[in-house]
C-alpha cells in the first residue's frame, strides 16, 4: 500500500494548472478522481475489486458446472429407467411405454440414418460452396450473394424449416413414394429422407462455412507453386488446396453431424415419429430429440425417466462429437 | 522452414505433381472447366432452398396477415400472447445471461494463456454443441418439477443456456483485442482494477459484446425445442414469468401440425413475422458490426 501513501504528490499533480490536456481531456478528470485516496475511497477500492472478482469468479464457476450439474441431474432422473430395463434403452427393438417397454434402437438407428444421410446430400453442396467462396471468387458480386444467402440460410429459425418442410418438401416425397407403391411403401411423405433432405440444407451452412476458412487458409504460394507447374485451376484444386485442408474439412463435417443429431423441431414435424426401425430411406421412423419432443409431456414417471435416459444418451453422442471435431481441428493448427 | 505440404506417394513431390498435372493437358483443360462448371452449378441450386423458402413463407404469410392477430390473443384468433411472450422470454433470457456471459468473456481475454481458460474455453464449446431439446429437459428438472408448474422463467433459463457460448465467445474475441497499453494507461493512473475492466476495457470491445448479444437474441426468437415443456404455452395473454406463456416458435409448430386450415393460415403468419424479425436482427447485427468495427 506504500504508493497509495503519497497523497500530496498525487493533489499536487491533480491541481497543476500547466496542463495543456486539462481543456481536452475531460476523461481525466474521473481518472484523478479515482486517484484521490482518501480512507474511504481506498475501501471502495478493495470492496469494488473484491466483488467484481467475485462475481466474475461466479460467472466463470457456473458455465464450468453447468454441464456437471446438467449431466448429473440427467442422470439421476433417468435412473429408475436405469434400474428398470438396464441396457435395453440402448438395443431393445420395441418402445411401448404403454406395456412398459422401453427399447431405444428404433431412435438409435433413427437418428443416425437421418444424419449421415443429410451429410451425405449436403457434401458436395457444401464442398462446391466452400471451394467457391475459398477459391474461385474471394471476392466481388458473386461472393457476396453467396456468402450473404449462406448467412441468410444460417439465421432461419429450424420451425421455419420445419414448417416449409412439411408444406413443401413432404408433398414432393409423396410423389415419389406413390411410384414405388409396389415396393409397398406406403406414401405418407413423412420419411427419414425427408428428413434428411430439411435437415441438410440446415446444415450446408455450418459445414460449408467451416470449410471456407481451412480453403482460405491455404498458403498462396503453394498454389502458385502449383500453376507455376502448369497446373489447371481443378489439378491446383485436387493437389494442392484439397490435401492441404483434408482433415479442416473433415472435422467441420464432424462438427455438423453432432449438429444434425441433435435438431429437433425440423426432423420432428417431417420423419413421421414412427417408434420402429425404419425399414429404408422411404419409411417414416423418429429421431431421440423428435421423440422426445413429441412425448416428453404426456409421459409418465417411468416414460419421462426412459425418455430422459434417452435426452441423456443423445447429451453424451454430440459432446463426442463436439470434441472429436475440436480435437481435429486444434491438432491441425498446432502443426 | 519446410511449407506444410501434403506429400504425395512418391518422394519428391513436385517432380511427382508436375508429372500427373502436365499429363494430357487438353484432358485437363477439359476436366477443369468440367470441375468449374459444377462448382458454380452446385453453389447456385444452394440458393434455390432459400429463395424457396423465403418466397413461399413471404406469399403465404403476407396473404393470411392481418390487423386481428396483433390486437387479439388466442382465444380471440390472434397472436397477440405468443408475441409478448417471445419478446418477454427473450428479455429475461438476455437479463441472466448477458452478465454473466460477458464477465466470462471478460476472464477468459484477460486470461488468456492460462489452463484454468483453456479448460473453460472448451467448456464453452460443448455447451455450445448441447442439442436444444437437452436444454429444455433440463430446465423442466430444475425449474419446472420443484415449483410445479410450467413456467415462462423456466423457458427464459433454457433460453438463457443457449445464449451464453455465442456471447462469451464474442465478448473474448472483441475484448481480447483491445490493447494491453489501454489497461496498463489506466493502471498507470492508479484506477483499481475493476474499474480499469468496467470503464476502460469492456466500453472499448462494447461492439463485440453487442454484436454477439444480438445474434444470441436471434438464435433464441427461433428456438421451439427448449419451450415445448418449460413454457408450455397457454392461450391468454399473460405479463407474468411464473405462470405458463406462449411463444412465437411453439404456435406455429402446434398450429401448422394441425388439421384445422384457419390454424394453419395463422401459423404462415406467425412464421413471416419471424422470419422477419430474425433477419431484420442478423441484417442489424451485420451493419453494426461493419460501423463499429475498431480496429486498435
Amino acid at each position: 500500500m506504500n504508493n497509495y501513501s503519497n497523497k500530496e504528490k498525487v493533489k499536487g499533480g491533480r491541481a497543476k494548472p500547466g496542463f495543456s490536456a486539462q481543456k481536452k481531456e475531460v476523461g481525466n478528470r474521473e481518472a484523478y478522481q479515482a486517484l484521490d485516496f482518501s480512507a474511504d475511497k481506498k475501501n471502495l477500492r478493495k470492496v469494488g475489486n473484491s466483488i467484481f472478482s467475485g462475481a466474475v469468479g461466479f460467472s466463470v464457476l457456473f458455465i464450468s458446472v453447468l454441464i456437471l450439474l446438467m449431466l448429473f441431474s440427467l442422470f439421476m432422473t433417468s435412473f429408475p429407467a436405469i434400474k428398470a430395463s438396464g441396457f435395453s434403452i440402448l438395443t431393445g427393438m420395441e418402445w411401448h411405454p404403454e406395456s412398459g417397454k422401453f427399447g431405444g434402437w428404433p431412435f438409435i438407428v433413427g437418428t443416425l440414418m437421418t444424419s449421415a444421410l443429410a451429410l451425405l446430400i449436403s457434401l458436395p453442396f457444401s464442398l462446391a460452396i466452400s471451394l467457391a467462396l475459398g477459391e474461385y471468387y474471394k471476392t466481388g458480386i458473386i461472393s457476396t450473394i453467396i456468402s450473404s444467402s449462406i448467412q441468410l440460410l444460417a439465421g432461419i429459425p429450424s420451425i421455419i424449416y420445419g414448417t416449409w418442410g412439411l408444406f413443401v418438401i413432404v408433398p414432393i416425397v409423396q410423389k415419389i413414394q406413390m411410384g414405388m407403391a409396389d415396393k409397398g411403401i406406403i406414401p405418407f411423405g413423412l420419411s427419414i429422407i425427408t428428413a434428411s433432405v430439411v435437415l441438410a440444407i440446415m446444415i450446408i451452412p455450418y459445414s460449408a462455412s467451416l470449410a471456407r476458412d481451412v480453403i482460405l487458409q491455404v498458403p498462396q504460394d503453394l498454389k502458385e507453386a502449383g500453376y507455376s507447374l502448369g497446373g489447371t485451376r481443378f489439378a491446383v484444386i485436387r493437389r494442392v488446396i484439397l490435401p492441404y485442408s483434408m482433415t479442416g474439412i473433415f472435422a467441420g463435417e464432424v462438427l455438423a453431424f453432432g449438429r444434425a443429431l441433435g435438431e429437433t423441431m425440423a426432423v420432428a414435424m417431417v420423419v413421421g415419429n414412427l417408434r420402429k426401425v425404419p425399414a429404408n430411406i422411404f419409411s417414416p421412423g423418429a429421431t431421440i430429440a423428435s421423440v422426445i419432443a413429441s412425448e416428453y409431456n404426456e409421459a409418465s414417471p417411468l416414460h419421462a425417466a426412459a425418455l430422459t435416459e434417452l435426452g441423456l444418451i443423445l447429451f453424451l453422442i454430440t459432446i463426442i462429437f463436439s470434441f472429436a471435431g475440436r480435437y481435429i481441428i486444434n491438432k491441425r493448427s498446432i502443426k | 522452414m519446410e511449407p506444410m505440404y501434403t506429400q504425395t506417394k512418391e518422394d519428391n513431390p513436385v517432380s511427382a505433381i508436375r508429372e500427373r498435372i502436365l499429363r494430357n493437358t487438353a484432358k485437363n483443360r477439359i476436366v477443369d472447366k468440367i470441375f468449374s462448371f459444377l462448382v458454380a452449378l452446385f453453389s447456385i441450386v444452394m440458393l434455390i432452398p432459400l429463395v424457396a423458402i423465403l418466397v413461399f413463407i413471404a406469399y403465404k404469410g403476407l396473404s393470411h396477415i392481418h390487423i386481428g392477430l396483433f390486437i387479439h390473443d388466442e382465444r380471440n384468433g390472434g397472436i397477440l400472447n405468443a408475441i409478448i411472450g417471445s419478446l418477454m422470454m427473450v428479455l429475461m433470457a438476455s437479463v441472466i445471461a448477458v452478465p454473466i456471459s460477458v464477465l466470462t468473456g471478460l476472464y477468459l481475454s484477460e486470461n488468456k494463456n492460462s489452463r484454468a481458460a483453456d479448460v473453460v474455453r472448451n467448456i464453452v464449446d460443448v455447451l455450445q454443441g448441447i442439442p436444444s431439446i437437452i436444454l429444455g429437459i433440463v430446465a423442466y428438472l430444475w425449474l419446472v418439477v420443484p415449483f410445479k408448474s410450467f413456467s415462462a422463467f423456466s423457458g427464459s433459463f433454457a433460453l438463457s443456456i443457449m445464449m451464453m457460448p455465442i456471447i462469451i465467445k464474442n465478448t473474448e474475441e472483441s475484448l481480447i483485442r483491445v490493447p494491453d497499453s489501454l489497461r496498463e494507461a489506466g493502471y498507470a493512473l492508479g484506477i483499481p482494477r475493476y474499474l480499469v475492466m468496467l470503464q476502460v476495457v469492456i466500453p472499448a470491445g462494447i461492439s463485440g459484446i453487442t454484436t454477439g448479444v444480438l445474434l444470441s437474441v436471434s438464435r433464441i426468437l427461433g428456438e421451439t425445442a427448449p419451450l415445448l415443456f418449460t413454457a408450455f404455452g397457454s392461450r391468454d395473454l399473460s405479463f407474468n414469468l411464473a405462470k405458463p406463456a406462449e411463444a412465437l416458435p411453439p404456435l406455429i409448430y402446434k398450429y401448422a401440425t394441425s388439421p384445422v386450415n384457419e390454424w394453419i393460415d395463422t401459423a404462415w403468419a406467425a412464421s413471416f413475422l419471424l422470419v422477419l424479425a430474425v433477419l431484420a436482427l442478423n441484417i442489424i447485427t451485420g451493419i453494426l458490426t461493419k460501423k463499429w468495427k475498431i480496429n486498435y
